[in-house]
């Protein structure tokens, strides 16, 4: 039956068809985050920067330190490099600082980071965090391209340096278009493939942390389709044996 | 008689184990050219177990309390063993339970299963579907994310366009003056455990309906009407072990999807699980951009096309309830004297393809924000197009009277063709 077949497959299409649709992102252009989620190295190293500039006011209350011994750390390796607020290797990533008090500082209180990269997507934070440019205008000197008036500081700056915002104008498809670029003003203590570098392990980091399971999940995966595999041969095998004798 | 016939007998002197088993499987006689659309129905049935098993492993670590409901659902992803899965199974399995029914409906347009004398499997049909709606939209709210909140506040916000008793049904239904913990306390029990049990009692309906009548089939004739010596119909089979060995097939191959999305992509690009719902629900920060669930986006296009008249939205609520509602009289509404399209003429044909198109559209526009597409003589681009897809969607039904009456058909055959 054409018809029939054809109404199948175009349903079937549509079924595959959805398209990425990041809530996050606003009319910036994101740049890739070239991370890797089975680069362990990576995601350590981004553990350690994570857990020395952010982890001072953004808390991670729902990752423990001992989550980390799925990079293949031990116990006391996370003890030794990456605990500096807490006692137990069990606790979660929580930090001092009152959220009232940060809420007064810095205009709101600094999110939880636990499930930021869910939300906000790879290529954001990724975007975001190179993103910062210097503004006398903002109360902390700086602005974002990614998070327009952000109340953040930029905690990285001694190792990015400081950046400023170009605007310049351009001939469009559609008449003058703005272009924003930044330039690196005054260089910091990282060249830009050193900090491209630095921010791309932690944002492996904070992809790893949304979602520690997540490279197991990938594996148990391919062994549950080839279970089912095999599965469907069986019961495709027992169907075309029960219905030999139905014309 | 040997010790397990002995026992069958027992039972059967105080319970009908042996009569339902023949009723309902071995000797329920179902037409023998069932297709690919036949197997959604069991599908559904499958996806509703899963429902059930894993939303009480769920119940188990989930806290219904808006101060705690966010942090234990990632208690549940990390603590719990194996409580990713059973979070992603529940998650995913929401909305392949919507995929399941949505194609079981469009089964029963294809091939008149709606039809005379299957009206009540029909009616009952639209009731689980009904449910299945309340059940997805307040399971929503409890992962208690930014998405949760405002779609949840969105949706009772509706009930405050009523005219008069609104604002008075709206605080009724949320039981404070915003979406808060009382309300997220009063949608747990309504997910976990009223709608449940209706929807449970539904399906049970449902299949006994079906049963009474016998399934319809693609070429849409009775198969009861051609019977041997015996009394069994001549194109029919036993239920089982026929269609439970036919039905395991397509079993396996539902959950090789299913578990591609689960293990592969279980955000299914922001439709399955929504970026904005890892961001904990707050009542002072409105969401720039809030969508549904992709389910529900044919209906919050249509709610949101309608303008306000006489200072109400509740035109707009008034369509949408509508359009779900008008499913009920669908039996009453056709015309034709075949059931199945293989025997129906070029309006029923071009009807129900307008009908898919306007709903898969409807559907991509309740997703996006109203002004995605530009403007057109000041309005916007999006709002005009859902209008007409609205009056589209309404044309279908209000005019199948009509066009299924004076559409041409071919003769039915006798006996089940393929």
């Amino acid at each position: 039956m054409r018809i029939e077949t054809m109404i199948r497959l175009s349903f079937l299409l549509f079924l595959l068809l959805p398209a990425a649709v990041q809530a996050a992102s606003e009319e910036v252009m994101l740049d890739r985050a070239p991370i890797d989620i089975r680069d362990a190295a990576s995601i350590q190293r981004g553990a350690q920067v994570f857990v020395n500039y952010c982890l001072n006011c953004h808390s991670a209350q729902y990752m423990r330190y001992n989550r980390l011994t799925d990079l293949g750390l031990s116990e006391q390796q996370i003890r030794d490099n990456l605990m500096f607020a807490t006692a137990k290797v069990g606790d979660t990533m929580t930090v001092a600082m009152p959220a009232h008090a940060a809420a007064q500082w810095f205009g709101a209180a600094p999110p939880d980071l636990s499930v930021i990269a869910r939300a906000r997507g790879a290529d954001w934070l990724y975007t975001y965090l190179r993103g910062y440019y210097r503004d006398e205008a903002r109360p902390t000197g700086w602005n974002n391209i990614a998070f327009p008036s952000v109340g953040m500081p930029h905690v990285l700056w001694e190792l990015q340096g400081q950046q400023v915002l170009q605007v310049s104008e351009r001939e469009g498809p559609h008449g003058k278009e703005e272009v924003r670029s930044l330039v690196l003003e005054t260089p910091g203590s990282m060249s830009p493939t050193e900090y491209n570098r630095l921010v791309a392990d932690l944002v492996n980091y904070l992809v790893f942390m949304g979602e520690p399971v997540r490279a197991q999940r990938a594996q148990m995966g391919y062994m549950v389709l080839l279970g089912l595999a095999v599965l469907f041969v069986l019961v495709y095998l027992l169907k075309k044996d029960y219905w030999k004798d139905v014309h | 008689m040997t010790r397990s016939q002995a026992l069958l007998n027992w039972i059967d002197e105080r319970f009908p184990l042996t009569k339902l088993w023949k009723e309902h499987l071995s000797e329920y006689y179902a037409p023998k050219n069932f297709n690919f659309w036949y197997y959604f129905g069991s599908l559904a049935l499958l996806v509703l177990v899963l429902q059930i098993v894993t939303g009480i492993f769920l119940t188990m670590n989930y806290k219904p309390d808006a101060a705690q409901a966010f942090g234990s659902v990632e208690y549940i992803m990390r603590d719990v063993p194996g409580g990713w899965l059973i979070r992603y199974m529940h998650s995913t399995g929401a909305s392949m339970f919507f995929v399941v029914v949505y194609l079981h409906m469009f089964r029963a347009l294809l091939y008149g299963s709606h039809r005379k004398p299957r009206e009540l499997i029909w009616v009952l049909g639209v009731m689980i579907y009904l449910c299945l709606m309340a059940e997805a939209f307040f399971g929503y709210l409890l992962p208690w994310g930014q998405m949760s909140y405002w779609g949840a506040q969105v949706i009772v916000n509706l009930f405050g366009a009523v005219p008069i008793i609104g604002e008075d049904l709206a605080v009724w239904i949320r039981g404070d003056y915003v979406v808060s913990d009382a309300t997220l306390n009063r949608f747990f029990a309504f997910h976990v455990i009223a709608i449940p049990l209706v929807l449970l009692g539904l399906v049970v309906a449902h299949i006994i309906a079906l049963h009474e009548v016998g399934s319809n089939n693609p070429d849409g004739i009775e198969i009861k009407k051609t019977k041997d010596a015996n009394g069994k119909p001549l194109d029919g089979i036993p239920f089982h072990p026929y269609y439970t060995v036919k039905d395991m097939v397509g079993v396996v191959v539902f959950l090789a999807v299913f578990s591609f999305i689960i293990f592969f992509a279980p955000e299914m690009g922001g439709y399955f699980l929504e970026y904005n719902n890892f961001v904990p629900a707050d009542p002072l920060k409105t969401p720039t951009h809030i969508a549904p669930v992709w389910y529900f986006t044919p209906y919050y296009a249509m709610l949101r096309a309608v303008p306000a008249f006489l200072g109400s939205q509740f035109w707009g609520v008034l369509v949408m309830g509508a359009a779900v509602l008008i499913f009920f009289l669908l039996p009453w509404l056709d015309r034709s004297p075949v059931k199945s399209i293989r025997y129906r003429g070029p309006y029923y044909k071009i009807a129900l393809t307008v009908f898919v198109i306007s709903f898969l559209v409807l559907g991509w526009l309740g997703v996006k924000p109203t002004d995605f597409l530009g403007k057109i003589g000041g309005m916007d681009t999006a709002v005009i197009l859902a209008r007409l897809f609205t009056l589209v969607y309404f044309l279908f039904f209000l005019l199948m009277p009509w066009y299924s009456r004076i559409d041409s058909h071919k003769p039915e055959p006798k006996r089940l063709t393929h």
